[in-house]
């Protein structure tokens, strides 16, 4: 017997596309969008919504018989909140310059859509480990589209990827910038996040019909 | 003076949903019909208003380092007190949400005893807000803005809320109109969605070069360029692309 049985592995792989926590369910765009100008930034802010998301659906799947309906929402918010003060003083101690790219956007993982459909839709009803499942599974589908959106914009906007020239000099005219290329400066305004993502669902979308949406 | 240049600053250049993407999810979720999106608009401003002076007052007189010398009464002269040296800020996260989730319970509370009608329109929306980034967004940013008084702080709640309703009214007009055209069936909805707000959002950065700072009535122009550069060096680029844009600008 493997580790994961079909269904759990169900749980992780749904998230990944036909379930997609940004472009199919709509949750957690404001951090998806603000802080992609950089790839390193998505990859960080991705692995810290994994964390947040994997031991915060495990503790509410734990808690879940004994959190009464009524004042659900603000104890799922007291453990976001901890878990991301946690994510912050280690984003603080270990790589600070990158904690002062995210700025605020660190804190708005608490307010993040993703991790509180995601206590509500599923570690309420569901047990720890298939909780669990189901966090890491959406924090990857989320990091995907993170990490594609980053890629665009870092590559595109500044030529680098991951702060390495792979396109060459812009100054020294190495490169693809000896054929005349030039940066797009634009990639890395706000603007261009909200149209990559607009892109990537019509790319999506096209390859499977079934996800068009009938207005 | 201060406070009429945050107040467009708020509204226009720093705008909630196209200049930091705050709030997204409810300002794609529910902006399907306008009447729904101005009922949300104005719960969204009403709670900021309300929430962004409470956090401020929290900041300035519990998290902040050294905030709490006015306890024993020596906040003229904070080496004496007993408090010296506390650096609460690292509760700022969980303090906040707190005080966000009770003031939100408590708001649907008194509207819905004191006026059922307002209560009927806000009534869904009101819990929604509690896990809005908008509003943890504007208490986040007025403590990292550092904004000094509390009438500051209460002008940055409610401008940031008038223009987050500007936003999701106007994307709400949008979407109801555009029922009517022909989209390509893979973008419809969501998609199409995302790419007009982001063509409202390069329209919005048209406004970067509105205010003059200091009174100072520097050239339009170059104020736009100043703007696009802190933008793009906030973004830590090189100066190759800040010389880009601004050429961009120039045309």
């Amino acid at each position: 017997m493997g580790l994961l049985s079909k269904k759990d592995a169900k749980l992780i792989m749904d998230p990944l596309l036909d379930d997609n926590p940004i472009t199919i369910q709509v949750l957690g765009i404001c951090s998806a969008l603000a802080i992609t100008a950089e790839l390193e930034a998505s990859i960080v802010m991705a692995v810290s919504v994994m964390f947040v998301l994997g031991v915060g659906n495990v503790v509410i799947s734990l808690m879940r018989n004994v959190i009464p309906s009524k004042i659900r929402i603000i104890v799922q918010l007291v453990v976001v909140a901890t878990l991301v003060i946690i994510v912050d003083l280690v984003l603080k101690a270990f790589a600070y310059e990158l904690s002062k790219t995210l700025s605020v956007f660190v804190g708005l993982i608490i307010t993040n859509c993703i991790i509180m459909g995601r206590f509500e839709a599923f570690a309420l009803a569901n047990k720890p480990w298939r909780s669990f499942l189901d966090g890491i599974g959406n924090s990857f589908g989320y990091g995907l589209i993170l990490i594609i959106v980053g890629f665009f914009r870092e590559l595109l906007g500044s030529g680098t990827l991951l702060g390495i020239k792979v396109l060459g000099d812009p100054i020294e005219l190495t490169g693809v910038y000896a054929y005349g290329y030039e940066n797009n400066g634009f990639m890395l305004l706000s603007p261009m996040a909200l149209i990559i993502v607009g892109l990537i669902i019509w790319v999506q979308r096209s390859k499977n019909k079934t996800l068009i949406e009938d207005e | 003076m201060e406070h009429l240049e945050l107040f467009f600053k708020s509204i226009f250049i720093d705008n909630m949903v196209f200049a930091t993407f705050l709030g997204m999810c409810s300002y794609l979720a529910v902006s399907k019909k306008v009447t729904t999106a101005v009922g949300l608009g104005a719960a969204v401003i009403f709670v900021l208003a309300v929430t962004v002076p409470l956090n401020w007052l929290l900041d300035h007189y519990i998290l902040q380092p050294d905030a709490l010398v006015w306890l024993d009464g020596n906040s003229e002269t904070p080496k004496l007190s007993a408090y010296y040296g506390y650096d609460l800020s690292f509760l700022s996260f969980i303090l906040f949400i707190a005080t966000i989730a009770t003031m939100v319970q408590l708001v649907e509370i008194i509207v819905e005893k004191f006026s059922p009608s307002l209560y009927n329109s806000l009534g869904i929306f009101l819990p929604l807000i509690a896990v809005n980034c908008a509003i943890l967004g504007g208490s986040l940013f007025m403590q990292s803005r550092e904004i000094e008084t509390l009438g500051l702080a209460l002008n940055y709640g409610v401008s940031s809320g008038i223009g987050w309703f500007l936003a999701i009214v106007a994307i709400a007009a949008i979407r109801e109109k555009i029922r009517y055209s022909n989209v390509p069936a893979p973008l419809r909805g969501l998609g199409i969605t995302f790419i007009i707000t982001g063509l409202m959002a390069i329209g919005f950065m048209s406004f970067g070069g509105m205010l003059t700072t200091d009174g100072n009535k520097e050239e339009a122009a170059v104020e736009v360029t100043e703007t696009k550069t802190e933008v793009l060096q906030e973004g830590k680029t090189e100066s190759t692309q800040i010389v880009e844009v601004s050429k961009i600008t120039k045309e």
